[in-house]
Formats: C-alpha cells, sequence, structure tokens
C-alpha cells in the first residue's frame, strides 16, 4: 500500500500551490486517477484523510475523478475506451491493442480555495470575525 | 460579497518529483554508459535468484555489472549476491512497499558509474505499489513464477503494463504444480498485447542462456542507438 505516500505527495501539492497564492485556505483538491495508475480510489482516500491531520490541508477534501483506460485501435483507426483492464483489445472489433493513449494519470487537476483577499473582504463586511484568525 | 472557494487550475503530475528526479538519473546513466535493467515481482518469485546466477555471467562477459537491492528489513539478498563479486547494496525501505527515484539516488552515492557499464535494480517484492514509480531504468522486467498460478498478470494488469518484458520463473516446478503455460501466455497478452516473455528456471539454468542474450541484445541495441544519435 503506497497510497498514503502518494497522498502526502498531494497534501504537498496542493500545500505548495496554495502558498504561492498567499496562504490561501484549501477546502477541496481534486485529483484525475488513471484505472493503469496503480492506485487504490479508497485506499487513497483514507490515507488522504490521515495525511491531512495536521496540516495546512486538514479538513479539505479529496475530490476523485476516475479515468478509464483509453487505446487506440490500429483497425478501427480510433481512440477507443477498454472496458476493462484486464481485457487490451478494441471493444468495438475485437483487435488486441497496447497502444496506450491514456490511463495512466494521476493528476493534481485543481484546488478549491479561499484567497486571503476574500478572506480579508469577508471580514470587512462582517461575514467573518477576526477572533481566532 | 461572495465567499465562496474558487476554483484554480493546477495541472500537475503528484509523482512531478519522482518523475524529475528518474528523468535526472536516467540522464545520469546515460552520460556514464550504464544500462539499468529493474525487476519487479511478488515476494517470492526468484528474483534474487535470478540475479545470483545473471551477475556471475555478466562478469564472466567483461561486463562491469553492480546491483542495487530493495528489501523491508533484511540485507539477506545483498549478502547472497555480493558472493558474486559485482559491487552489491542493499536498499532497505523500512515500511515503505516499493522503490523511488530518490531512494535509487542515494544509494548510488560513493559509486563511480563510470566504472559501471550495468546495474540491476531489484524492487521490493511487491506487484502493485512499484508500479507507480519510475526509477529511471532502460528496462523493467516482471517475473512470475510457476507456483503464483498463470492468471497472475489479470489480477496485477498494471504492473505488467509498466514492464517492458515478463519471465516466468522457476519452470522446473512447472509440472509439480500444474502450471497452465499456455493459460499463462494468454493472460500476459491479454493485459499487455505483444509483450515479449521468456521462461527459465534459475535453478537448473534451463533458460538462462536465452535469457542472459536478450538481455546482451537490449544493451547492445541501447548503445547503437547512442552511437547512432550521437555520430
Amino acid at each position: 500500500m503506497h497510497e498514503l505516500s502518494i497522498a502526502l505527495s498531494i497534501i504537498e501539492g496542493a500545500s505548495q500551490e496554495a502558498s504561492n497564492r498567499g496562504g490561501a485556505q484549501v477546502h477541496a483538491v481534486h485529483l484525475k486517477l488513471g484505472a493503469l495508475s496503480g492506485v487504490v480510489k479508497d485506499a487513497l482516500l483514507f490515507s488522504y484523510g490521515l495525511a491531512c491531520e495536521g496540516t495546512f490541508l486538514e479538513g479539505s477534501e479529496l475530490v476523485i475523478e476516475e479515468v478509464p483506460v483509453i487505446v487506440y485501435c490500429s483497425a478501427c483507426e480510433a481512440e477507443k475506451t477498454l472496458d476493462s483492464i484486464q481485457r487490451f483489445c478494441c471493444p468495438t472489433c475485437g483487435t488486441l491493442t497496447s497502444d496506450i493513449v491514456s490511463g495512466k494519470q494521476l493528476e493534481l487537476v485543481a484546488i478549491e480555495i479561499t484567497e486571503d483577499e476574500d478572506l480579508e473582504k469577508s471580514i470587512e463586511t462582517g461575514q467573518f470575525s477576526r477572533i481566532g484568525l | 460579497m461572495s465567499t465562496q472557494p474558487r476554483l484554480v487550475e493546477v495541472r500537475q503530475n503528484v509523482l512531478k518529483q519522482n518523475d524529475l528526479l528518474a528523468r535526472s538519473l536516467r540522464h545520469r546513466f546515460e552520460s556514464a554508459g550504464v544500462f539499468v535493467i529493474s525487476l519487479v515481482s511478488s515476494p517470492g518469485a526468484g528474483k534474487t535468484a535470478l540475479l545470483e546466477k545473471t551477475l556471475p555471467r555478466f562478469l564472466e562477459n567483461g561486463c562491469r555489472v553492480a546491483a542495487l537491492v530493495g528489501d523491508l528489513a533484511t540485507e539477506n539478498d545483498a549478502a547472497r549476491l555480493a558472493r558474486s563479486q559485482a559491487p552489491v547494496k542493499q536498499i532497505i525501505t523500512g515500511t515503505v512497499c516499493h522503490l523511488d527515484a530518490d531512494m535509487v539516488q542515494r544509494s548510488l552515492d560513493g559509486w563511480e558509474l563510470n566504472d559501471l557499464d550495468c546495474l540491476f535494480i531489484e524492487n521490493v517484492g511487491n506487484l502493485v505499489c512499484p508500479s507507480s514509480y519510475d526509477l529511471g531504468e532502460d528496462l523493467r522486467i516482471v517475473l512470475m513464477s510457476v507456483t503464483e498460478g498463470e492468471d497472475k498478470p489479470l489480477k496485477y494488469p498494471t504492473i505488467f503494463n509498466t514492464a517492458d518484458v515478463a519471465v516466468i520463473t522457476k519452470m522446473d516446478l512447472a509440472e509439480a504444480v500444474e502450471f497452465d503455460l499456455p493459460g499463462a501466455h494468454n493472460s500476459i497478452q491479454s493485459v499487455r498485447p505483444g509483450m515479449e516473455v521468456l521462461e527459465l528456471s534459475a535453478k537448473t539454468g534451463a533458460g538462462l542462456d536465452e535469457y542472459l542474450r536478450f538481455l546482451e541484445l537490449q544493451i547492445e541495441s541501447k548503445v547503437a542507438v547512442g552511437n547512432s544519435s550521437t555520430g
């Protein structure tokens, strides 16, 4: 199980991005997870929760979009989505193919943040109190 | 005034650090003329046994070979391989179930890469986690032993998809365990059509010459490509 290492890498990447934006608060982290990434979604979600504790990202949500494997079928001359990673053949014509177009992604796609500027404005408008900030 | 969180695009590979490091390792190996081969398999498939047979043969042929061996806790594998007289280092990963590029880089300290022609990296026995980590190798070999059952590739398609060649080991036991060899080939071709598959027994030596010849060809073709691109 290497999902904990992966979770730590996600947290590092997201924290870096957030700190580039002046220490904004991170509400959610969006991730694309390919069927051939070698990472298990549930294990990653579990690890993420643990790994976030005591960090800048504590309480943030990990939103995972699972993406299937897309291969190129030379017979159909088209990209096709695999039905199963146990069987690398074109779902339309059955031709075997190992030409993987995508499906190995482990990509930090986006973060949902409240930037400091927003926070300042909300304080000004009384939506947040400075107490505890 | 809205305080709704806003979505900021990042688009970054989570394993970027590892991939960058692996790329720099690959460059380093290439500049030093070192061909790097990694071995992945489940625990007990025979990675160390195969290396025990491979290292002396490489040395006999005048190939300056070394090995890095990943293990969770012990130095037993390195001790076994050191008998070949080839330089061997153990990477003890503790609780980490795979090698990453950083571990490989750190373990190269003290070695002069220019004095090597070939480096083997034996990963921690695991068919899941190593698949996510590029180590900067030129060739990744996935081993499966006949005692594991012919459907192993179907259970671990990802690792077979990150490897360049598959080796079926412990062929001397195939009959005893009623191993379905055609079934194993079908499983491999199902998850990785066109994948080259070799069969051998490190114990009896059957198939070992073909395996060594295969590696030799891989190394030669890399050298040939390197020469033509620089020439």
